[in-house]
């Protein structure tokens, strides 16, 4: 197939027609998009404002353009189409003709037509320039209004109070999220919002908005009431961008929609629509998942696949809102005839099944406070599959942690959907493992499972493990050929038979001598556990060169020293004693990216002479030759800085002092800022620890480096003792359940139930384990010494510190050039 | 000629020693001795005495420090790669001495 298609609009409904396109035939393809910038992901929008660009958020990339040789006309809207002679206008172009034309035009927010809709500060939340146009105005404001108590208007509101702001939410129906949930579920999620800080008002029809006495606008309501508040995000439903539609004369729905059949052609044979624009068989579909199904018909069929067609779809969603789970699943009100429903409910959780009449069918479901079980209720709804005998149970809590309630991943049938969002059913998923596919994220590169709106994943990963498991390939997560056990089974046995020495770990759980690989693991796991010297004779032979001369090798055979500098405050005098080691040993000197001076070039006899100096000085160990607690960066804070809000320097130094020597999986780096502008890059750290007005917010498992991880927001608003105690908590539980160098981003990554899991363990104690994991972390700060003290203090310990056991000689292969004035490798 | 006595070096673990002009990686493993030149021929450091002993498939190896290449404490041969290797010498254990022959 060949010949020119024309594309009106580029977000990801557009983008996903345009990939589906490609490699189809031959076609000349030209995109109009209005918006400054290519398609971006719109479901994660409220990302935005926790600190996602809008580089992050983008699906449309660059290369996609030139691999296709698709053009993309950026900043051009489209202003008429001439159905007649196949041409439309473009407010740059006069003329551009198409053989094909695709609407993927979209929705536009309803701003109802209330006096005083269009005052200042008034915004509607659909693109990233709304984004960017709230943000600004909530820095001069107080208190933010959302209009409209619906799925987006809640994560309006979430992103106002993630803004800082006094935030409310007005709705005109009786209940919050009135398509979606029946009054249980929405007086549960009221209470839930309202517990989060932002005020829910219900039955309030906004009359009219005038300027405030004390804010800058004023809502006043039709039964008399009024609210006040500086900025309003109006978010009351969608409207679809069906105009130009209308002006060539297509069909339109009356509550306007571009009508469509089932191939997504418009009442003109050569005009497609597509997405939230398309009305088919008289419903909008507001949802993604949809609109790209609508997209692949809609390719295929230009193509000349005359067969394919977009039947309908599923309207069930789950989603966070304000941080609570809350999920939608089919006919979840009952509209079904003579349908029964069951109904528990704790005031913490909220959960509805809908069946059918013989109660043998779930027709819908609605969770509310935990969405966990969404993913198998949706697949039994979608699948029409048999209920079991007892179909409460599916919802009834269970005390036993590890029955599995529902179906098992088995019982599903191939054809069952898994990822709506990407069409991908269980037999695809099967078909992947098979190819060679073994993890989450493999699956989620080769077939797209998963990676739109990621509501799937725990399902998608079951039913992996299970295919898995079924080819007989055991899920190898053996340390090494010496130890058939993973990391975690490896801490578990040490610590519940106490065993203090590799012989003894050996001994009984492995086989051979061991190796490079499992010699340090399994030092690193009895240096968490009972914190001995790591260079006690037993222990000396485990470690890498680098612990075992407690400095990190370099790769001319020298080491560099890094002493410890807590929340990167030093004083002038140890500066000076820094300047005057290097000087004298002659070392290279280097800030560190930690807040650090690294001292470089010192050769294994020089350490023990250079470390006396500098604990002389009065500086310890900086542990940067360990898996351990690296450093704690910090900036000035509230004690110099205009806009601190909180002594951001005392805090890191006392969490370094508290950490410092904890040896982990891998390396561990942290941060305190002082205030929101988190000029201490927390939120790149395993963990990073931000002040607010009313106390901190503590995020985990943020990482730079080779994989960069934009940290997740663990808990926000703790006072100091519950952040120390959650950080203890969060620490001891990463070093018990990590794989060996898996960092927290990694180990997260990995965790089933993610941060939602952490969370619970962590701030919620789920496992019954926090006061356990606080007691482990008590003991290692009682227990902690400088190994650099205790290494020269020992006589033995010292004299391992040579380069030859039979000569004072120093190494030859050694030698320096200069280069800007210091010693570098030659 | 003698090098160290047997209880200067920890079980399972290396030193260095300047023999003759050259630098020579000593480990002990158990009650045995073994040799091989101290250089890495990877990164060019003399540091193989510093890496950690062990075993891969039953063969006796050191992972050099530097890039964890392993080479076998009997034959100098790295594991790795095959076409590279380093000298072995000939040490032994006498009485409370350990000696390179």
């Amino acid at each position: 197939m060949s010949g020119k298609v024309v594309v009106v609009g580029n977000g990801m409904v557009g983008q996903r027609f345009l990939e589906q396109l490609a490699g189809r035939g031959e076609f000349e393809v030209t995109t109009f998009c209005e918006e400054p910038r290519p398609a971006y992901d719109r479901v994660q929008l409220t990302s935005f404002f926790s600190g996602k660009s809008a580089a992050d958020l983008s699906i449309a990339k660059k290369e996609f353009f030139e691999q296709t040789r698709m053009t993309l006309r950026l900043n051009d809207a489209v202003l008429a189409i001439d159905p007649v002679r196949k041409v439309l206008r473009s407010a740059r172009y006069r003329e551009v003709a198409y053989d094909k034309l695709v609407l993927a035009t979209g929705s536009s927010p309803f701003v109802p037509k209330v006096a005083g809709h269009d005052r200042r500060d008034c915004f509607v939340y659909r693109t990233i320039e709304d984004l960017e146009a709230i943000t600004a105005a909530a820095r001069r404001s107080k208190v933010g209004v959302v209009i409209g108590g619906g799925l987006l208007g809640l994560e309006a509101a979430k992103a106002l109070k993630d803004l800082g702001l006094e935030t409310h939410v007005v709705e005109f129906a009786a209940r919050l999220m009135a398509v979606q949930l029946d009054d249980s579920a929405g007086r549960l999620l009221k209470k839930k919002i309202e517990s989060l800080g932002a005020t829910v008002h219900l039955q309030k029809n906004t009359r009219e908005i005038v300027g405030g006495a004390e804010r800058r606008n004023r809502l006043v309501f039709a039964d008399g009431t009024h609210l006040e508040a500086d900025l309003i995000v109006f978010s009351a439903g969608i409207r679809p961008r069906d105009e130009l539609a209308r002006g060539a004369g297509l069909v339109v729905g009356e509550r306007g929609g571009v009508r469509i059949d089932s191939h997504c052609r418009t009442s003109n044979p050569d005009i497609y629509a597509i997405g939230e624009c398309a009305l088919w068989d008289g419903r909008i579909f507001g949802l993604v998942a949809p609109g790209y199904q609508m997209a692949e018909v809609a390719a295929r069929h230009i193509a000349g696949e005359e067969k394919v067609r977009f039947l309908g779809a599923d309207l069930s969603t789950k989603l966070k809102l304000m941080g609570v789970d809350v999920a939608s699943i089919g006919d979840a009100h009952g509209a079904a005839r003579d349908a029964a429903s069951y109904v528990y409910t704790d005031e913490v959780v909220y959960k509805k099944l809908v069946v059918s009449a013989d109660r043998k069918q779930l027709l819908g479901a609605i969770l509310v406070g935990d969405a966990s079980d969404y993913g198998p209720l949706l697949q039994l709804v979608l699948n029409a599959m048999p209920l079991p005998e007892h179909p409460e149970d599916l919802i009834l809590p269970t005390r036993d942690v590890t029955a599995k309630k529902g179906l098992g991943v088995d019982l599903l049938p191939d054809s069952a959907l898994v990822c709506s969002c990407n069409s991908v059913s269980k037999a695809q998923i099967c078909a992947a493992v098979r190819a060679g596919c073994t993890t989450l994220g493999s699956l989620k590169k080769q077939t797209r499972c998963a990676s739109s709106c990621g509501g799937c994943g725990p399902l998608a990963k079951q039913i992996v493990d299970a295919e898995l498991k079924k080819q007989g390939v055991a899920v190898m997560n053996h340390l090494c050929e010496h130890f058939p056990r993973s990391r975690q089974e490896l801490f578990h046995l040490t610590r519940i038979h106490s065993l203090k020495t590799f012989e003894a770990l050996i001994g009984r759980f492995g086989r051979g001598k061991g190796c490079d690989v499992c010699k340090p693991a399994v030092a690193s796991i009895l240096a968490s556990c009972w914190n001995e010297m790591v260079l006690k004779p037993a222990h000396a032979p485990l470690q890498d060169t680098n612990d075992h001369f407690l400095a990190n090798l370099q790769k001319n055979g020298t080491y560099s020293i890094v002493p410890r500098v807590p929340g990167g405050e030093i004083t002038p005098q140890k500066l000076v004693v820094l300047g005057q080691v290097a000087e004298k040993y002659g070392l290279y000197t280097k800030i560190t990216g930690a807040q650090r001076i690294d001292l470089f070039g010192a050769r294994a006899e020089q350490l023990p002479e250079v470390w006396k100096a500098l604990i002389a000085a009065g500086f310890e160990s900086g542990h940067a030759y360990g898996k351990a607690l690296r450093t704690v960066k910090s900036c000035v804070g509230s004690t110099w800085c205009r806009y601190g809000v909180q002594d951001s320097v005392t805090m890191a130094i006392g969490i370094e002092n508290r950490y410092r020597g904890l040896r982990a999986p891998h390396k561990i780096k942290m941060a305190v800022s002082g205030c929101t502008r988190e000029c201490a890059e927390a939120q790149g750290k395993d963990v990073g620890v931000i002040a607010t007005e009313k106390g901190w917010n503590l995020y985990v498992c943020g990482n730079g480096g080779m994989k960069p991880r934009h940290a997740d927001l663990l808990a926000r608003d703790i006072d100091g003792r519950t952040l120390i105690a959650f950080i203890d908590r969060f620490l001891m539980f990463y070093i018990r359940t990590a794989d060996r160098l898996q960092r927290t981003s990694a180990w997260l990554e990995n965790l089933e139930g993610g941060i939602d899991y952490v969370r619970r363990v962590v701030c919620e104690d789920s496992l019954g384990i926090g006061a356990e994991l606080e007691a482990d972390m008590a003991r290692h700060v009682a227990s902690y010494e400088c190994e650099w003290k205790k290494a020269i203090e020992t006589p033995e310990i010292l004299a391992r510190f040579r380069h030859f056991v039979n000569s004072d000689e120093p190494d030859s292969g050694v030698v320096f050039v200069t280069e800007r004035g210091q010693p570098i490798p030659a | 000629m003698r090098i160290c006595s047997f209880n200067q070096i920890l079980n399972n673990s290396g030193v260095a020693a300047l023999v003759g002009g050259e630098q020579v990686a000593i480990f002990r493993v158990d009650q045995e001795v073994y040799a091989i030149g101290n250089r890495d021929p990877f990164s060019g450091a003399n540091v193989l005495a510093r890496g950690i002993v062990g075993d891969l498939k039953g063969e006796l190896v050191v992972a050099s420090p530097v890039y964890k290449q392993h080479f076998s404490l009997l034959t100098g041969r790295c594991i790795e790669d095959p076409s590279v290797s380093v000298p072995v010498y000939r040490a032994r254990v006498e009485g409370a001495d350990i000696q390179i022959l």
